[in-house]
């Protein structure tokens, strides 16, 4: 359950739950993720890193077909599986790029609901990490 | 802006994947065909600008060219890297700097999709390592949602690509020169969704060049120069939806390709209407329609009508990518965006060959998108 996550700076356990961390601007309300020292919109300075929503809706997907260059990719698996990738919107937020749980194209459809998720995945040293990805919400779960 | 500068030689050598040349040479040659093109000599030129991802500095072509002692920049601006180039000549010679000057762009990739360094994009390596650093990602990603937004259907994909195979068949310089069926696109193999392999373009060589002149000189060393009525870069603005971005605002706003064609226009005063033919980025066959929307040559939505009565195709009102574009040339980033304006200029010249429009056109133009989140237009006319 607490593998470390793939980056402290972009996701953290949090009463043994994952969420993203993105920072929001104290000038203009700009919400970014990852989180950085300055704001994309106007440039401030005076940003703050916040955790993002566990929910959204699905934006745009895609489903990677073919194995992506290495490096910088490390596959998850030999030989190559499809993964879904996808932009998650978190309403009021960011609209945040992920993996999805699911690789079938007929599951997947813009606007439906989704929810934040881990995945474990192998890093450039060997390694496994906790990676953050985003699942359809199943009726009746929540 | 209008008529300060001309284009009086073009050089382009075929693209394609180089096996018994190499990227410099072709740089070099294309050099002198653009010098042979505008009768004039090396030793002529007063100011050479231009640029490469992987081919190396275009400042050391000299040492095949000659030491003539001649400024010569280096510019890299990912797919823009033309346009940019072009548009630092523009400013040299209507600043006074120059009389003549040289443009390249040129380039040679491995097989397959580019390789993606996330560190040297401000990323962290977990964007790599997780397999988010694919630029078809991106563009699959865009379509998918330009679809959604302004139903269109996927069928126009297949339409696009069909086309710039079918106008690359009829271009001696073409890399892929086999037309391919709508049928024969949507056999191939689904790599991005909705993207299909037939409809991504493939990083490969190339190398082009152009020389500019002073717009007063130009009918006295030809009597049929294409001027440079604005040329225009652009980066992003706050909520555009860009390649290789971990996240989007949700206060969306406009691409680069809307500020650029739109200052574009502006500096030339000519209007969207007024555009003959264009050459618009086609990194994949989504891109194209996309476009065609954001430079302002359809309303979003109306490329279902525009490609069903066929308007884009070479004897249509707005022909689109007549020299097959990247899908049928490839995309070699630093010669691309000089590719467009070759083809232009041939156009406008009325010396485009089996591919020349039916009508020899008055107003060219073109376009450039590509990470991480420009875009170049450029006009020309005659
Ligand atoms: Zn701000």
């Amino acid at each position: 359950m607490t593998v470390e996550p793939i980056d402290p700076h972009i996701m953290e356990w949090h009463e043994g739950r994952p969420r993203l961390l993105g920072c929001r601007c104290r000038t203009c309300a700009e919400t970014n993720f990852p989180a950085q020292d300055s704001c994309r919109r106007c440039g401030g300075a005076e940003v703050a890193v916040v955790p993002l929503a566990e929910h959204g809706t699905l934006w745009s997907w895609t489903i990677q077909r073919f194995a992506p260059p290495s490096p910088p990719y490390v596959p998850q698996a030999e030989p190559f599986e499809p993964f879904g990738i996808g932009y998650v919107e978190l309403p009021g937020e960011v609209i945040v790029e992920t993996l999805l749980t699911e690789a079938d194209a007929t599951a997947l459809r813009i606007g439906m609901p989704m929810r934040l998720t881990v995945l474990e995945v192998p890093t450039h040293c060997g390694a496994q990490a906790a990676t953050f990805a985003f699942a359809p919400v199943i009726e009746g779960e929540r | 802006m209008p008529n300060e500068v001309a284009i009086i030689g073009i050089g382009c050598t075929p693209f394609g994947r180089y096996q018994d040349t190499t990227v410099r040479r072709e740089a070099v040659r294309a050099i002198q065909r653009a010098l042979a093109d505008a009768q004039v000599s090396w030793a002529d030129i007063e100011y050479a600008v231009g640029g490469s991802m992987s081919g190396g500095s275009a400042d050391t072509l000299v040492a095949e060219l000659g030491f003539t002692g001649v400024p010569f920049l280096n510019v890299f601006n990912g797919c823009a890297t033309g346009s940019s180039s072009l548009s630092a000549a523009v400013h040299a010679i209507t600043s006074g700097a120059a009389e003549l000057a040289l443009v390249v762009g040129f380039d040679s990739h491995p097989r397959g999709a580019f390789a993606i360094q996330p560190e040297q994009l401000g990323l962290g390596q977990w964007y790599g390592s997780t397999g988010l650093a694919v630029t078809a990602q991106f563009f699959a990603l865009k379509i998918q949602r330009y679809l959604h937004e302004h139903a269109l259907p996927t069928r126009l994909l297949s339409s696009v690509a069909a086309k710039a195979f079918r106008n690359g068949a009829q271009n001696p310089n073409a890399w892929r020169r086999k037309p391919l069926s709508e049928a024969d696109i949507d056999r191939s193999p689904m790599l991005s969704d909705p993207l299909r392999q037939y409809m991504l373009c493939s990083p490969g060589d190339g190398a082009c060049a152009l020389v500019l002149c002073a717009g007063e000189r130009a009918k006295s060393l030809r009597p049929d120069p294409v001027y440079i009525a604005a040329t225009a870069v652009r980066t992003r603005r706050p909520g555009s939806f860009e390649v290789l971005s971990p996240s989007l605002s949700i206060d969306r706003g406009n691409s680069p390709s809307v500020d650029a064609a739109r200052a574009a226009f502006e500096q030339a005063g000519i209007g969207p209407h007024e555009v003959e033919l264009a050459q618009l980025q086609d990194t994949d066959a989504g891109a194209e329609l996309i476009h065609l929307a954001e430079t302002g040559l359809c309303a979003h939505g109306e490329q279902t009508e525009l490609i069903e009565r066929g308007a884009t195709e070479i004897e249509g009102a707005l022909p689109v990518n007549t020299d097959g574009g990247c899908l049928a040339n490839g995309e070699p980033i630093g010669a691309s965006g000089l590719r467009q304006i070759h083809e232009n200029v041939l156009q406008l010249r009325g010396t485009a060959g089996v591919r020349q429009l039916p009508v020899r056109p008055l107003v060219a133009f073109s376009h450039v998108y590509g990470a991480p989140g420009l875009s170049g237009c450029t006009i020309l006319t005659r």
